[in-house]
């Protein structure tokens, strides 16, 4: 006799498994859904220094958007959006396409390329911050060797900050992009390679029209990950440029660490991670919801 | 002809692209780029690396490509037990020791924590089974800024804020979506029928997880062993805000050592640190390739 895998015996059967899960479901709807749903309350009260209950409606929120720095932060998001996440997806799908290519020494460049994804982005930001230093990084180097004129100082400039921190980014996530893109080209059929050599089609032509669009889950995939690693962005900044020079590096994340930690206004801090809260649940429920009805019948996870 | 046999040990089968031209511009093209690229990768680490050697003196003429005249690891000797935070010198090794501590325990109880409730919400899958492991998800892909603060509160209030206990049941914690989904995603391929034969031959709920489905999690505790224990050891956040004075794991110290100094950068000192700080993850990456591969996809192609 076989019962069905997933009616199995009657559910009171179930009791020790229950039990057990009992301290999952606290911390879930306590230190999960509870603290999320306590920072967005935080965000309607007229907390400071300490929380309180005085209601102020939106007033945190209009404020938010009224403060340079936090418009500077979401501008330099959008910045990263498309230097940082389209760097990267070039970048990789370069490298993975290279890879593809039945090459020597695959592993080894593998290795090589992925590395900096093993390291902490405290580390990655000082590293870039040395290199990007004019006195003594790579412009004083090539200066050196007699090209006096070369200059690499873009921390040191508010305008050009922004994409050091985009260059730093690339070399730490390019690696995993690769990988990701690499496992999705091994995916494609044999049979899709071989009709587009029989039918002449040129090699560019090939990737551009054929691979490409086989590609769309992995790079959709790809994309998602580097888009939330900008939204956690900031131990690099941290690290890197510390927000500067002024305030040309803030992101939302180091914004709102410093409202609650340095500054001492958690209104205005609640008030930031609210607005990414929604901006990120805007992103991934519907990615999620996605992925699960493309797995057919089975209930969204 | 065994053309390649190390190919097949990629983290997939060998490619079935096209076949390789005979030796072509193209071919030529492309070993140039893949040569440019692994240039890029590289270059911060030699630097680091040149530089961490050098003395001071050979530091300030700025040649940072340059390798240095002579190994000198009096920097190396600085970094570990001399380098100065403002008020104090005790050397990086204190972060050190400080992230062993702070990092083996996380590690441990979140994997088998993981292991122990994806066990749970594959197999039992109790009533609301999948309502909680939804919000656990969807928990993993919000920042951690949106739940820190309360947290912290939490914490006071139970005096776990700033003690070894609460830092490692913060790590603890916020793992869960990562562990809890890869174990879960690794159950749901093991048959059901086994589990029910067990059930049927009076296997208890404690037993079946000990002596049947972990024994048969051996290459997920590895992957997700790795990958929390380079997750924990390189974050710096939770470490910051809730490790106290006393327990500041390394990459927080690194960050306070070389960011806020005074007087003289001392940067082969400082390089000697921050390599220091990449060497217990990058050496975890080197040993275990090929896990940790596993671990990087597992964990990001999610669900």
């Amino acid at each position: 006799m076989k019962t069905s895998p997933r009616n199995g015996p009657p559910r009171f059967r179930h009791w020790p498994a229950a039990l057990a899960l009992s301290p999952v479901w606290a911390i879930a709807l306590l230190l999960f859904v509870g603290t999320a749903g306590y920072t967005v309350y935080l965000s309607f009260t007229a907390s400071r220094m300490m929380p309180v209950n005085e209601f102020v409606g939106f007033e945190h929120y209009i404020k938010l958007f009224g403060t340079r720095r936090w418009n500077t932060s979401l501008a330099n998001m959008g910045i990263l959006c498309v230097t940082y996440v389209l760097g990267c997806l070039v970048l990789g799908f370069l490298l993975a396409a290279a890879l593809d290519r039945k090459v020597r020494f695959e592993n080894t460049l593998r290795t090589i390329f992925l590395y900096p994804q093993a390291v902490s982005f405290v580390v990655t930001g000082l590293v870039w911050q040395w290199l990007m230093n004019p006195g003594l990084g790579i412009q004083a180097a090539v200066q050196g060797w007699g090209w006096e004129s070369f200059t690499f100082d873009w921390t040191q400039h508010r305008g050009t900050a922004i994409y050091a921190v985009a260059i730093a980014g690339l070399w730490q996530g390019a690696g995993l992009t690769m990988i990701l893109l690499l496992a999705g080209l091994r995916g494609i059929d044999h049979s899709l390679w071989q009709a587009a050599r029989v039918e002449g089609i040129p090699l560019w032509r090939t990737y551009v029209s054929v691979i490409l669009p086989e590609l769309t889950p992995a790079i959709a995939t790809a994309a998602t990950l580097l888009f939330m690693g900008i939204v956690r962005t900031y131990d690099l900044i941290v690290a890197m440029t510390n927000g500067g020079p002024g305030s040309a590096t803030e992101l939302p994340a180091k914004f709102i660490m410093d409202n609650l930690f340095d500054r001492m206004n958690i209104g205005a801090a609640t008030a930031g991670a609210s607005v990414m809260l929604i901006s990120v649940m805007a992103v991934i429920v519907p990615v999620l919801y996605i992925r699960a009805l493309r797995k057919g019948g089975r209930k969204p996870v | 002809m065994t053309a390649r046999p190390r190919a097949a040990r990629g983290i997939t089968r060998e490619a079935e692209g096209p076949r390789p031209f005979r030796v072509e511009p193209g071919r030529i093209g492309l070993y140039l780029f893949l040569a440019v690229a692994a240039a890029f990768f590289i270059l911060p680490l030699y630097v680091m690396l040149a530089t961490s050697f050098k003395s001071l003196d050979e530091v300030r003429l700025a040649q940072i490509f340059a390798l240095p005249h002579t190994l000198d690891i009096s920097a190396w000797i600085a970094a570990w037990t001399s380098d100065c935070e403002p008020g104090q010198c005790f050397g990086i090794s204190a972060g050190f020791w400080n992230s062993v501590k702070i990092t083996v325990p996380s590690t441990a109880i979140s994997v088998l924590l993981g292991a122990f409730v994806g066990y749970i919400l594959s197999f039992w899958r109790p009533k609301g089974a999948d309502t909680l492991f939804a919000i656990i998800v969807l928990a993993g892909f919000i920042p951690l800024q949106v739940f820190v603060y309360p947290v912290v509160r939490a914490f006071a209030w139970l005096n776990l804020y700033g003690t070894l206990s609460g830092i490692v049941l913060v790590h603890v914690i916020f793992s869960l979506p990562l562990t809890v989904l890869l174990f879960r995603n690794y159950y749901a391929a093991i048959p059901h029928d086994l589990f029910q034969a067990a059930r049927i031959d009076g296997a208890g709920f404690l037993r079946i997880f000990w002596s049947l489905m972990l024994p048969m999690t051996g290459p997920m505790l590895v992957v997700a062993g790795i990958l929390q224990f380079t997750g924990i050891w390189n974050d710096f956040l939770l470490g910051l805000v809730f490790a106290g004075r006393e327990n500041l794991p390394m990459t927080v110290q690194l960050n306070n050592t070389v960011n806020v100094t005074f007087g003289e950068v001392r940067y082969n000192v400082n390089m000697a640190a921050t390599l220091l700080t990449a060497a217990v993850p990058l050496a975890a990456y080197f040993v275990s390739g090929r896990w940790f591969v596993r671990g990087i996809t597992a964990g990001a192609v999610k669900g």
